[in-house]
């Protein structure tokens, strides 16, 4: 039945079923169309704005053009940091499509070494596709036109003329100024904004550079430009210039931040100067030191390796982190602390080369003793007994709010991004830091500035220029023309005049270091000097033996004695004693008043020490170049990173040996006979204690 | 008057279709010119030079006789297996997939030619199957292997978008000769359930990019994703009046892909806008709306099958190349009849529109000799 029901239908119905059936396919056409014409008319109509936007987008390319970074000038407006036109080479590595063959291109074209293009390739595997990695600058003309005619098969690379940064004294202002690089992905996430990937733009990535990041940076320039979808420029539609980033006009006396760091010479240590007028600070050096110039291209192998080896803490800033214990620097503090309150600075004690303090005797550093002594000859022949008898008869609640008073444990106002402050123990300190009880050889051991006591040299320098002048001077790094009204200390009576004449005696009278006095008439320096011990005396000798194992050498000073003008600091890590420190403090002084007679000095020393910190650098990096190519570990990517690993070689190297306990085995100690400075001809090197205080005792 | 002066077999031609027909391949050559940046060459002159070739052989085609072309079916169908066979053996050998035969100076790419021979011997097989087979196995069946074995050829290219428009076209044929209609909405039901499936077995990788990619352009706008969305661009950048003749920014600074060929709408919109944008679609509606007609008044089972599956085969070209372009459908590489430059693709369009007109031809000698 069904069967022949269908064959009766198909007989005409099939006719009428296509006539059913194209119309309504028909009708699913013409739907189809108004679909069509709807879209298209909310395409072209409804989303116009947004597309247009997106197709103006596509062909207008905004290339930023790097601002010119601001000047930083030292205090006669020379440049401490400056900028370079110059010709550079950079690589969007997400724009490679060969990046292998691009390498090897580039380094062809450019000459680079096997060590820059292991540099290089380093770099590009840490890159996020979208930052721009530096090739080369600093190129000239020729290999700029090598690169800029390939581009076509260089897809990628950018040459461009730009501005880099250049430190005219390299390493004698790393620590201060620090360096500029091209941002990291962490800087790009902080911040942002398109300029931190446009190709030769650099940001501040330590020291001044990085603090005042903001007021240098300036004002980008922008080029429009039409481009194709390959990149390609078709025409120039508009330009803008760059705004140059303010300039940052330090304290700082140029010459004499370059002449105290070259004149650190081998050692490890810093010279702080500061202004006792108007607290600025003059200098502030600290070595050995890297090169700023050749950061700025990032940190590679060979400088990594340079740097992990380095036992002398190349990366930190000794002036600001450098904590040490400040030894008999501090004598004149406690005398003042005394002075206050109420010591007749007549009033003598018995040396006889130690004290016996409850049931332990502690020595004076002259076995041999002082006999008698008063406050002066306590600061000038640095006698231990004296600040042992009178300590313990005044206590340490005189003694530790004078330190502060005068400087330590104080964070001063600096734009820095951290300065270590250190410690002025006091009983409530012990208590809460180390759970016991304050005991009278605790006093003992601060009175010599050993045992808990910490300070860093800025805060020495500030303690000399308070002293000297009775002010509550306050250090500052940057220039202002007003001259600041210090407050007055408040040192009663002539207090402050009884010190200055005794640390003049330490200089000129028969004090410890009668060679600190300067080759200028009419100029005479005072100060302090201070040997702190490193270690145990059972573990080293302090003046010889193993370099990390030896006494720091300190000395604080101020200029001309009878109307201080200048004030500072010199420490020099592991030197010996104090007789490695003061006659840096004599030079440096030297060359601020008699600049010429300065260089004499310092030429005749660079001679023997092989160049300027930057010759040497150069001259250590080729050696390195050489030794090991390429086949070093590469460095971390973040240069926090390096520095905390290059400062941790140094902390656990340290840690090897045994520590200097706070109660045992201080051995006053004061090694101030000249030290000759490291790496020069080979005088007595070893001067013993004892051979030291019968030329002095001449003096 | 005009009865005079014009040959009778010139007037009869459809000039209503044919202007309009003309007047849109002008408006391609335009759009091609501005794409080769304000030349006639490559692509515009090429364009015109073919339409009239072929256009030429349109006429030519409208002058055979149904009984040839009936007689034709299965050879045609049987050569352009062959071809397609040929292709894949010389692909084959020459170590990886190929669409095109090389023949001297002309280049063929069998697989179009199988889109308007499909509905030709689909048309056949329908008009010869015994009416009260259609709701049998026998009118399924062999039709059935008619459509699988090109479309299994084509696929091996691998060439969706072609074998989807044989798929069509046969479909369209099946559903036009008369199969009864819960069939096809059982295969629609089938085909939802098989679409997955095809997703995850059949598809090669590139193509589930695309599908993946036209669901969410945006995923990927530098990779797959980048035709659509520079497309769209282009499109909605172009307004109500486009930015001006040669003023296109997308096709001529190279962001829109392909902006003579399978995106050549997009590049038209953006320098015509909507305007341009419907004059084309109106112009398709006529050509369309003209086959249906055709097919309507056919006197026959052949012609009118004939008629219908040639218009559904212009329709899908149209169709789905105007969703791609706007984002409605995947990117499958499928050009806009009588606009995008190519030869195949215009020698297949204008296969159909020939015949059309010959299918045209014989409904107006059926009228004049008075046997409707």
């Amino acid at each position: 039945m069904p069967r022949e029901k269908k064959q009766q239908i198909n007989a005409a119905g099939l006719r009428y079923s296509f006539q059913r059936r194209s119309f309504l396919l028909g009708a699913v056409q013409g739907g189809v169309g108004l679909l069509l014409a709807a879209r298209m008319g909310y395409l072209a109509v409804a989303e116009n704005e947004r597309y247009r936007m997106l197709a103006e987008s596509n062909r207008v390319n905004l290339t930023l053009i790097p601002p010119r970074r601001g000047w930083i000038l030292d205090r006669g407006g020379a440049p401490l940091a400056s900028n370079r036109a110059d010709f550079r080479v950079d690589i969007i590595p997400e724009r490679m499509d060969d990046p292998k063959a691009t390498v090897e291109k580039l380094g062809t074209l450019l000459s680079l070494s096997p060590v820059d293009i292991q540099d290089l390739k380093d770099k590009l595997t840490d890159s996020r596709g979208f930052q721009p990695v530096e090739v080369a600058s600093g190129l000239d003309y020729d290999q700029f036109a090598a690169i800029s005619v390939r581009l076509p098969d260089l897809p990628g690379v950018v040459p461009q003329r730009g501005f880099s940064r250049f430190y005219p004294t390299g390493p004698s202002v790393g620590h201060l100024i620090g360096y500029v690089g091209a941002a990291s992905a962490e800087d790009y996430e902080r911040e942002h904004i398109p300029l931190l990937v446009t190709p030769g733009f650099k940001i501040g990535k330590d020291g001044l550079e990085k603090q005042f990041e903001q007021t240098l940076r300036g004002e980008p320039g922008a080029r429009r430009v039409e481009v194709t979808a390959r990149g390609e420029i078709v025409r120039d539609l508009e330009t803008r210039e760059d705004v140059q980033g303010n300039a940052v006009q330090l304290t700082i006396d140029g010459p004499l931040q370059d002449y105290a760091a070259r004149r650190i010479g081998l050692e490890s240590g810093s010279v702080v100067v500061l202004d006792c007028l108007t607290g600025d600070i003059l200098c502030m050096a600290s070595m050995p030191s890297f090169d700023p110039n050749s950061f700025s291209d990032g940190i590679g192998r060979i400088e990594w390796k340079m740097l992990a080896d380095d036992d002398h803490v190349p990366l930190r800033n000794k002036v600001l982190k450098g904590l040490y214990p400040p030894g008999s620097t501090v004598k004149p503090m406690v005398s003042m602390a005394f002075l206050e309150a109420g010591l007749d600075p007549e009033e003598t004690v018995h040396c006889s080369g130690g004290l016996r303090v409850g049931n332990r005797v502690f020595h004076c550093w002259n076995r041999r003793g002082h006999g008698t002594v008063n406050m002066a000859k306590g600061i000038y022949q640095s006698c231990d007994v004296y600040f042992y008898h009178f300590a313990q008869r005044l206590g340490m609640d005189v003694i530790a709010p004078m330190a502060r008073r005068l400087g330590m444990q104080e964070e001063f106002p600096l734009p820095v991004a951290s300065q270590f402050f250190g410690t002025v123990p006091d009983p409530q300190w012990l208590k809460r830091k180390h759970g016991r009880e304050w005991q009278a050889y605790d006093t003992v051991n601060a009175t010599i500035g050993q045992g808990y006591m910490l300070a860093n040299p800025l805060q020495l320098a500030v303690m000399a220029a308070r002293l000297a002048t009775g002010n509550q001077i306050m250090p500052r790094m940057i220039l202002d023309s007003s001259k600041p009204q210090f407050q007055s200390m408040n040192f009663h009576g002539n207090h402050t005049e009884v010190i200055r004449n005794a640390m003049y005696d330490v200089v000129n009278g028969p004090g410890t270091a009668g060679r600190a006095r300067l080759p200028i008439d009419g100029v005479e320096l005072a100060g302090k000097t201070g040997t702190a011990q490193v270690v145990s005396l059972s573990v080293s000798g302090g003046s010889s033996g193993p370099w990390k194992f030896r006494d720091h050498g300190l000395f604080n000073f101020f200029a001309p004695y009878d109307n201080p003008r200048y004030a500072g600091a010199v420490v020099i890590e592991h030197g010996g004693g104090s007789g490695a420190a003061y006659p840096i403090a004599r030079d440096v002084l030297t060359f601020l008043f008699d600049p010429v007679l300065g260089l004499e000095k310092l030429y005749e020393l660079e001679e023997q020490w092989g160049g300027t910190p930057a010759e040497r650098m150069a001259k250590k990096y080729a050696a390195y170049a050489e030794e090991y190519g390429i086949d070093i570990p590469r460095p971390p990517r973040n240069p926090a990173v390096i520095t905390r690993e290059v400062d941790a070689e140094a902390r656990a190297a340290a840690l090897e040996s045994p520590s200097v306990g706070a109660n045992d085995g201080v051995r006053p100690v004061e090694n101030d006979a000249e030290i000759p400075p490291a790496g020069t001809a080979a005088r007595e090197r070893s001067n013993t204690a004892a051979g030291s205080t019968t030329r002095r005792g001449s003096q | 008057m005009n009865r005079f002066v014009v040959p009778a077999p010139l007037a009869r031609l459809p000039w209503q279709v044919m202007v309009p027909l003309a007047m849109l391949v002008l408006f391609g050559a335009a759009v091609l010119y501005s794409a080769a940046g304000g030349s006639m060459s490559p692509f515009s002159g090429s364009h015109l030079v073919r339409f009239a070739v072929f256009m030429a052989m349109a006429l030519v085609m409208t002058q055979f006789s149904r009984d040839f072309v009936k007689w034709a079916a299965y050879p045609v169908y049987a050569a352009v297996v062959l071809l397609l066979v040929l292709v894949e053996t010389l692909g084959a050998m020459g170590g990886g997939s190929q669409r095109w035969l090389n023949l001297g100076p002309i280049v063929l790419q069998p697989s179009e030619l199988m889109k308007p021979a499909i509905v030709l011997v689909l048309a056949s097989f329908y008009q010869s199957l015994p009416v009260g087979e259609i709701g049998g196995w026998r009118s399924l069946l062999p039709a059935g292997v008619l459509i699988a074995v090109p479309m299994a050829l084509v696929l091996m290219q691998p060439d969706l978008g072609t074998a989807l428009a044989i798929a069509f076209g046969g479909g369209v044929m099946m559903y036009l000769a008369g199969l009864p209609g819960r069939w096809f909405a059982l295969s629609a039901l089938a085909g939802m359930i098989a679409a997955p499936l095809a997703y995850f077995f059949v598809l090669h990788g590139y193509q589930q990019q695309r599908v993946l990619t036209f669901l969410d352009p945006e995923s990927d706008p530098l990779g797959a994703g980048y035709h659509i969305t520079q497309s769209k661009i282009a499109i909605g950048s172009g307004g109500i009046m486009g930015k001006g003749f040669g003023e296109g920014s997308q096709s001529h600074l190279n962001y829109l892909p392909e902006p003579h060929t399978d995106f050549v709408f997009a590049t038209m919109a953006e320098e015509w806008g909507l305007i341009g944008g419907l004059l084309v679609l109106l112009v398709f509606g006529i050509v369309l709306r003209w086959g249906q007609l055709v097919a309507r008044r056919a006197p026959d089972r052949f012609s009118a099958l004939l008629a219908a599956g040639m218009t559904a085969t212009i329709f899908f070209y149209v169709a789905v190349n105007l969703m791609m372009v706007m984002g409605l459908a995947p990117v499958v590489g499928i050009p806009l009849p009588f606009m995008s430059h190519g030869g195949s693709s215009m020698m297949t369009n204008m296969i159909c529109i020939g015949t059309l007109m010959m299918v045209d031809r014989w409904n107006k000698q059926v009228g004049q000799n008075g046997l409707a």
